[in-house]
């Protein structure tokens, strides 16, 4: 096959805290549709970010070579002159422009500042037939649906003669349909010349569209594979992606020994969730799990899998539409269609986007543990100060806040401290089922080993935890139970003895009709 | 990023109280460091004192004069009247620009009630501000439960009842009110005891409220250490003492050598002391301090969003009648052109007191303290002869130089 079109050559880059990418070389060879694949936080997005001008040239160590000459993006606009386009996971289309304004956004069809609209139409016109899509061109966008819409984006990068196009999980918002329009699409691209990075965890789809795929682990490349050649299985991919040494600590667990006879602290039937805009997709399809007193439970899944929105909606309905399903608390069943009724039955979610979900970040640590239950330290409706500022001070000192004082604005700490804060208000809320959403993302080790001896803590104190993450050693090091889910669906339950990072990530990766 | 910094700060805990020997210097960093968190109160704080002293030379001392002093208050107690009330919208995160137009509106139906049907002033005093009451739960249920913006609402509010106003009074200005009504927006406390040349209930008001001040600050410490929590050294405790009890003082000997304390200013300081408690240790004053910072984190945490807004817009309603009553009885007629910009002037307040326009922040006393600015930048303005149309151009400059100030603030220290 032909030559390289892009290398990327020892790419570094360090966030303040945090290096995201340490030493990352890809060559890409011209007209290939290329792969990426690794967990979530392995670098993927970064390493697109740092090719397509995000993270400008000298932000990063390492040089980039496409089509044989060295590349210096300060902004996106540079890369896309050279003919390099990404379409971000989340897109970027304004919704209530038309196809055609959207297409030629920021690089119009115009004459001294004037919009010429006959030729954007006709241009537009033909861009959207080259993707397979025959709506017209003066549609808006929020009128057509989210497989239609990553078709759009496409058009717009053809538009701006594309030779290098990037596509960051494309396919993890689509129903089956129209990923499979859309990988089709990228095969066809393919046969005009147009080479192509695809960031996926998609395994089948990886061997449906790509012919080389390279491995990210914890910001490494670990190597190269032709997808075609007989030697490489999912399996090889799948231990590429995960085969990384333990050399996490975990707080020592006692094997969880179930009461006999009782009935589980938290139990959901059937549970159905419908995308709240999407009602066609459903986001979590059928879900039945159990969790147990004193018992973690861990529930493995990739992005786009769905557990965040399993959790959401059992919390108060907070994500999607609700479509069937029930809660049990103890056997009983529960209504929880509003937090404040989740939260009366002792059920707590601690939410993965603790900026915006989970704490107010420009009032006081203080405030912040006690928002959740304010009525503890309140009698009739007016909140003692003091008791509040006392139970606070417990928390910074139980939970190692690091802080002068509980008045200090959480926005002011670090992650692993607004964790601990997040935690805390949980914990004072009194639940006995903790959701954990995430609950180590973006904190260092040493605050992970914090966070994971209180959640140690919680479960032998009796009460049922679900641990949700992306990281399977935490979940191996910490679980009695793993559930798997993919594309919205349970796929699998481990004890802790069956449960291997292979494994899981075999039922992570799983699609819907290999499941079947 | 600056755990590092924050946890560098934590020698300055306070050194045990009682014998804070050589603690003359860590005293003035502690204030120091109070101040600096709340730098937006302290500072308007310190421009409202440094506008005042520079009306005070400016007008030759005319501007502290007693009878100007109670002016002061007459003239200003319906903006300060909505403007605690627009700082609860505004630290919820929303906005009311019908508040000016609700208060003539308010007025007019206090004219129809007392004027035109002769009730009695007290029961068309419950009446109007249930009237308020209902204009502000309706705009609170559109924007709560029908979930369109605040702006919008309010500003189809202030067309509305503007218009309501017009089609009540007929065009015409109606008045006069009750005796009893007017002594209540414009009177004073009467007069009672031996001649002293000041005035006796006044006196004892304000020695009654140094002394309630001073009790509840000794309690609060007392329970304060019951909890094993820090307190101020005992020397900063004694000058928090003195300086507030010098500042009531002040105020008391000014009034008391007039007329006395006008009796707005007895209902201003109970809504700022009732609406400062419900804000700062009320439930409710947490939520909605809580859905101003953070909405969706609020509703996570178990929130009743919806039913805190609507409570603060029936709330800013009622408050605006109450402001509407003042205002008619005051000028003793109600007037379709009443109330004309009064909106503007509350928010004008809440954001020189210290609110944030994406809401969450911000204090009763704070648009208290932006109001007095706005006043007493107009009353000092008059009294040296600057036309109104430089007034404008003043406070509005004003206004964006408090919030510029607080932006810039914010920057450096990088939060």
């Amino acid at each position: 096959m032909a030559g390289p079109v892009l290398e990327m050559r020892s790419i570094v880059k360090t966030f303040p805290g945090v290096k995201a990418l340490s030493d990352v070389t890809l060559t890409v060879r011209k007209g290939e549709v290329h792969a990426i694949c690794g967990e979530n936080g392995a670098g993927k997005s970064t390493l697109m970010k740092v090719l397509s001008g995000v993270h400008p040239h000298g932000s990063y160590e390492g040089d980039i070579l496409f089509e044989g000459e060295p590349c210096e993006f300060k902004d996106i606009r540079a890369s896309e002159q050279r003919g390099i386009v990404i379409i971000h996971q989340e897109l970027a289309l304004s919704p209530f422009l038309s196809l055609a304004e959207n297409i030629f956004l920021g690089n119009e069809h115009a004459t001294r500042g004037f919009i010429n609209w006959n030729a954007t139409l006709k241009h537009a016109t033909e861009l959207l037939r080259r993707v397979g899509l025959s709506d017209h061109p003066d549609t808006r966008v929020a009128d057509i649906g989210v497989g239609k819409q990553q078709l759009v984006e496409i058009a717009k990068a053809l538009s701006k003669k594309v030779k290098l196009l990037i596509l960051d999980e494309p396919t993890a918002a689509l129903n089956d349909e129209d990923s499979d329009k859309l990988l089709d699409l990228i095969l066809e691209l393919k046969e005009q010349g147009i080479t192509s990075i695809i960031i996926s965890h998609k395994l089948n789809e990886i061997r449906k569209v790509a012919d080389s795929v390279t491995i990210l682990r914890d910001g490494r490349t670990i190597e190269t594979l032709d997808v075609k050649a007989a030697e490489t299985s999912e399996d090889r991919i799948i231990s590429g992606m995960v085969g990384r040494d333990l050399e996490h600590r975990f707080p020592e667990r006692s094997p969880h020994r179930p009461e006999e006879g009782a009935a589980p602290a938290l139990e959901v039937r059937n549970w159905t969730v419908h995308h709240p805009i999407d009602q066609q997709r459903k986001v979590v399809d059928d879900v039945s799990l159990e969790v147990r007193r004193g018992e973690i439970v861990g529930i493995a899944g990739l992005m786009g899998a769905g557990r965040t929105e399993l959790a959401m909606s059992i919390f108060g309905r907070t994500y999607g539409r609700y479509a069937a399903g029930t809660v049990l608390k103890d056997g009983t069943e529960i209504r929880t269609k509003t937090v404040p009724e989740a939260v009366a039955h002792g059920i707590a979610y601690v939410t993965e986007d603790r900026k915006h979900f989970g704490l107010n970040l420009i009032d006081t640590i203080n405030r912040n543990i006690s928002l959740s239950a304010l009525k503890k330290v309140a009698r009739r409706g007016v909140v003692d100060e003091h008791e509040e500022r006392q139970v606070s001070e417990r928390f910074r000192k139980s939970m190692n806040i690091k802080a002068p004082t509980v008045f200090e604005p959480v926005g002011k700490l670090s992650g692993g401290n607004q964790q601990k804060v997040v935690l805390s208000k949980w914990i004072f809320a009194g639940p006995d089922v903790l959701i954990l959403d995430e609950p180590t993302r973006g904190i260092d080790v040493g605050a992970k080993y914090e966070i994971y001896t209180v959640i140690d803590k919680l479960a032998a104190e009796g009460k049922a935890v679900v641990f949700i993450s992306s990281e399977l050693p935490e979940l191996l090091g910490m679980c009695d139970r793993i559930y798997t889910m993919a594309a919205g669906r349970l796929t699998g339950e481990f004890s802790r003895a069956e449960a291997s990072q292979e494994s899981l990530m075999r039922q992570m990766t799983k699609d819907k009709e290999v499941s079947r | 990023m600056s755990s590092t910094e924050v946890t560098d700060k934590t020698p300055a805990a306070a050194p045990p109280g009682g014998n804070g020997a050589g603690g003359g210097d860590g005293l003035l960093q502690l204030m120091l460091d109070g101040m600096r968190r709340n730098m937006r109160q302290y500072g308007m704080l310190i421009a409202l004192g440094l506008i005042v002293a520079l009306f005070a030379v400016w007008t030759d001392g005319d501007l502290l004069l007693p009878r100007n002093v109670s002016n002061l208050v007459l003239q200003n107690s319906y903006i300060l009247i909505l403007a605690i009330g627009m700082m609860l919208v505004i630290i919820a995160g929303h906005i009311d620009l019908s508040v000016g137009s609700l208060t003539a509106f308010v007025g007019s139906m206090a004219a129809v009630f007392m004027v035109k049907n002769d009730l009695p002033w007290p029961v068309a005093v419950i009446l109007c501000l249930a009237v308020g009451a209902l204009a502000g739960a309706i705009q609170g249920w559109f924007i709560a439960y029908g979930g369109i913006p605040s702006f919008i609402v309010t500003l189809a509010g202030m067309l509305t009842f503007r218009g309501l106003t017009e089609i009540f009074l007929e065009g015409q200005t109606l008045g006069p009110f009750p005796k009893g009504l007017q002594t209540v927006a414009n009177g004073f406390m009467p007069e009672v005891g031996p001649e002293t040349n000041y005035h006796n209930l006044t006196l004892l008001l304000g020695i009654g409220l140094i002394a309630l001040v001073v009790l509840q600050e000794v309690r609060d410490r007392r329970r304060q250490k019951e909890f094993d929590l820090e307190v101020l050294p005992a020397k900063l405790f004694l000058l928090k003492l003195v300086a507030l009890g010098a500042a009531i003082l002040v105020v008391t000997m000014l009034l008391a050598s007039y007329k006395g304390a006008p009796i707005v200013l007895l209902i201003l300081g109970a809504l700022l002391v009732g609406f400062g408690y419900v804000m700062r240790n009320a439930v409710v004053g947490r939520h909605i301090y809580a859905i101003g910072g953070n909405l969706p984190a609020a509703k996570l945490s178990g929130v009743r969003d919806k039913k805190v807004t609507f409570l603060v817009f029936l709330n800013m309603g009622m408050l605006a009648a109450l402001a509407g009553l003042v205002f008619a009885a005051r000028f003793n007629a109600a007037s379709p052109k009443a109330g004309l910009n009064f909106e503007l002037e509350a928010i004008a307040a809440s954001f020189i007191g210290g609110a944030s326009m994406s809401g969450g922040v911000g204090t009763v006393l704070g648009a208290i303290i932006g109001g007095l600015v706005l006043g007493v930048l107009n009353n000092g303005m008059n009294l040296v002869g600057i036309g109104t149309d430089w007034q404008q151009v003043i406070k509005g400059l004003v206004l964006l130089a408090a919030v510029g100030f607080d932006v810039w603030n914010k920057r450096k220290s990088g939060s």
